[in-house]
């Protein structure tokens, strides 16, 4: 039988009476949740963004023609050394082509899945850009544009120019913007560019393309399908690469496989292809997390400290309770309730706090060249990172209060009343 | 004569720093509406038997009867809950709870009782406060009133639960000639009007003089 209105009145008398002491646990627990709320919350902004910046130009399903040694080489298909070991040396790469073979017919059945969201064809060509006497190597990328702009942001990294104006314009192309400060172009000026065999195409610019990774940007631009396979000189089936746009990401693993299977050819699912990309977000995640906890922790000893304190002057108090008739259990309930109270207040006002520092954060301007649809520092507002930064509160209170109060549960009364 | 109190063959030592055996066989009663008092010198064991008859100290063999029920050997949590009906404490230093108003801390042992709504605790709560005159302070802090006025709430809050007895370990101990009067008179009241029992350890012979019976101890023993 708990009377649970004593003992919470005798609680906040406790508090209200040390004011100073109450308001300073309450601030370290203010100070590790908010802190926790705001550096979570920045830090998986980032990790989004990034993993968008990288993702995104990534398709789902990467399918395209590898070149790589045959995994059967001709001595294997003579059965009379089925039981030999050879050894076959100087192995060369099997000739092959670099388009897909049957190219349109796979990309018609994928469209037909249920679980693709979008296949578009893309044609990679190396190039050379001409500039007066200067040859730069790159990439001549062949893109469907309007398929493109549905199923990837790549509308947000064309920074000048539009993706329309590029299906408009059969000679169009969309300049790397690496590319486009090397050689002093813009929007409207022309770009020669010359294939491998040697034939020089002039392309009209129609827009200027930055996805903030330098590396791209300073060798890749894209254009139509038709331009490429015309540079190429190349039929219409030309197509070397195929990407995938699933509905469930989820999926892609297996799908790949089958693809590989059905279709003879290379698939590469997105997993694979940026495994080491989520190493990094795991491991900045990790950080934050060991950063908050370490905050909670140091709040959690601030309450120790001061229930502790806390203790030490209210003995004779305890005593006192204890003679009265109050248990030891109600005593120490008293002492946790304020744990709990001192966990629960400055949780709260430490949420608030997080999420007015992360609403700052989200509006501090933030323009770097590298990202240019960025304009403020992105931030995470999951609600699921607030409960986790109260349940952390109570939690570090809970643990925080009850070593000191089980300690006032077993204080002796006599021997404080006898003063021994 | 109903005894209210009564122990059986109590013996007690203390450990440390090395064995001493303060209790020896003690075995005695109080009645209904009795006024006793313990004498002795220091160290004869007075406080020690007072602390075991108020439930608190649990640490010795023996048998201890409060309302011809046994106690002995209970949990701590039914202690708590018999020394809040059963039993008021009054100290020698008065021991209030500082923080809290003179009316709050008479309230408090009811509070923990919750037999009562909180109108009619508070109701006692004056009526007690009252009876020894000290009503005009209920709304003090504690910590603001003088040492014969605490030690008037003590007694107030004792009372709050209508207990079965009342011990005090030297309650005028702290208090001078005038306030210790006081308290006499009061206990003396309770005792008659009310049919009060009361236990208290004293050294002030005129004190347990007026008493209705002197229990004497020297060297852990009653003497007879």
């Amino acid at each position: 039988m708990t009377n649970w209105k004593v003992i919470l009145n005798i609680a906040k008398t406790h508090l209200l009476t040390k004011m100073k002491s109450t308001a300073t646990a309450t601030l370290g627990v203010t100070f590790g949740i908010g802190a926790y709320i705001t550096l979570v919350s920045f830090m998986t902004g980032l990790n989004g963004m990034l993993d968008d910046l990288i993702l995104n130009q990534t398709p789902h399903i990467h399918i395209y023609n590898e070149i790589e040694p045959s995994k059967k080489q001709p001595i294997k298909y003579a059965t009379e050394f089925e039981d030999a070991l050879n050894v076959v040396h100087s192995i060369k790469p099997k000739k092959g082509q670099k388009k897909i073979h049957n190219a349109l017919p796979i990309l018609n059945y994928l469209k037909q899945d249920k679980n693709v969201k979008g296949a578009t064809p893309q044609i990679r060509a190396q190039i050379f850009y001409l500039s007066g006497s200067i040859e730069l190597g790159g990439n001549l990328v062949g893109v469907d544009i309007m398929e493109e702009v549905r199923l990837s942001n790549i509308q947000d990294n064309i920074v000048e120019g539009s993706p329309e104006a590029l299906k408009n314009n059969q000679n169009g192309i969309l300049l790397g913007a690496g590319l486009a400060k090397k050689m002093s172009l813009n929007v409207g000026d022309r770009v020669q560019v010359s294939t491998v065999a040697g034939a020089i195409f002039p392309l009209k610019i129609v827009g200027i393309y930055q996805s903030g990774i330098a590396e791209i940007d300073n060798i890749q631009s894209f254009t139509n399908i038709k331009t490429v396979q015309r540079i190429l000189g190349e039929a219409e089936n030309y197509v070397t690469d195929i990407n995938v746009k699933l509905l469930d990401i989820a999926q892609a693993v297996t799908m790949a496989k089958n693809m590989e299977q059905q279709f003879q050819i290379k698939a590469t699912d997105i997993n694979e292809a940026n495994a080491q990309f989520e190493t990094g977000s795991n491991i900045r995640n990790l950080i934050t997390y060991a950063v908050s906890i370490t905050l909670l922790i140091v709040a959690g000893f601030g309450i120790y400290n001061i229930l502790n304190m806390l203790i030490y002057e209210k003995m004779k108090d305890i005593a006192i309770l204890k003679a009265t008739g109050f248990s030891g259990r109600d005593v120490q309930l008293i002492f946790m309730s304020q744990a709990m109270i001192i966990g629960t207040i400055g949780g709260i006002i430490g949420l608030v706090v997080g999420f007015g520092l992360s609403v700052l954060i989200d509006n501090a301007p933030f323009n770097t060249e590298a990202l240019p649809t960025i304009t403020t520092y992105p931030v995470n507002f999951k609600v699921g990172y607030y409960i986790i930064g109260i349940t952390f509160a109570l939690l570090s209170t809970f643990i925080a209060g009850y070593l000191p109060s089980n300690k006032a549960r077993r204080i002796d009364p006599v021997r404080i009343i006898r003063g021994t | 004569m109903r005894p209210v109190l009564a122990t059986e063959h109590i013996d007690k030592h203390f450990h440390k720093p090395k064995d001493f055996h303060v209790l020896k066989d003690i075995t005695f009663s109080v009645g209904q509406g009795e006024f006793a008092s313990i004498m002795g010198k220091s160290g004869s064991g007075k406080s020690t038997l007072l602390y075991i008859l108020s439930t608190m100290d649990t640490d010795y063999t023996g048998k201890l009867f409060i309302n011809n029920e046994l106690v002995t050997g209970k949990s701590q949590q039914e202690l708590s809950s018999i020394r809040n009906r059963n039993i008021g404490f009054v100290f020698q230093f008065h021991y209030l709870l500082s923080e809290f108003s003179v009316l709050e801390n008479v309230m408090l042992p009811a509070k923990k009782l919750a037999e009562k709504s909180h109108a009619e605790i508070e109701h006692d709560a004056m009526e007690k406060l009252r009876m020894l005159h000290i009503d005009n302070l209920a709304k003090q802090r504690a910590s603001r009133i003088s040492g014969g006025e605490k030690q008037r709430v003590a007694i107030a809050r004792a009372l709050i639960n209508s207990p079965t007895i009342l011990m005090g370990d030297e309650p005028t101990g702290n208090l001078d000639s005038h306030n210790s009067e006081n308290v006499f008179n009061i206990f003396k009241r309770l005792k008659e009007e009310e049919g009060l029992s009361l236990l208290v350890v004293t050294h002030d012979e005129d004190f347990a003089k007026r008493t209705d019976r002197i229990i004497l101890m020297e060297d852990g023993r009653i003497i007879p």
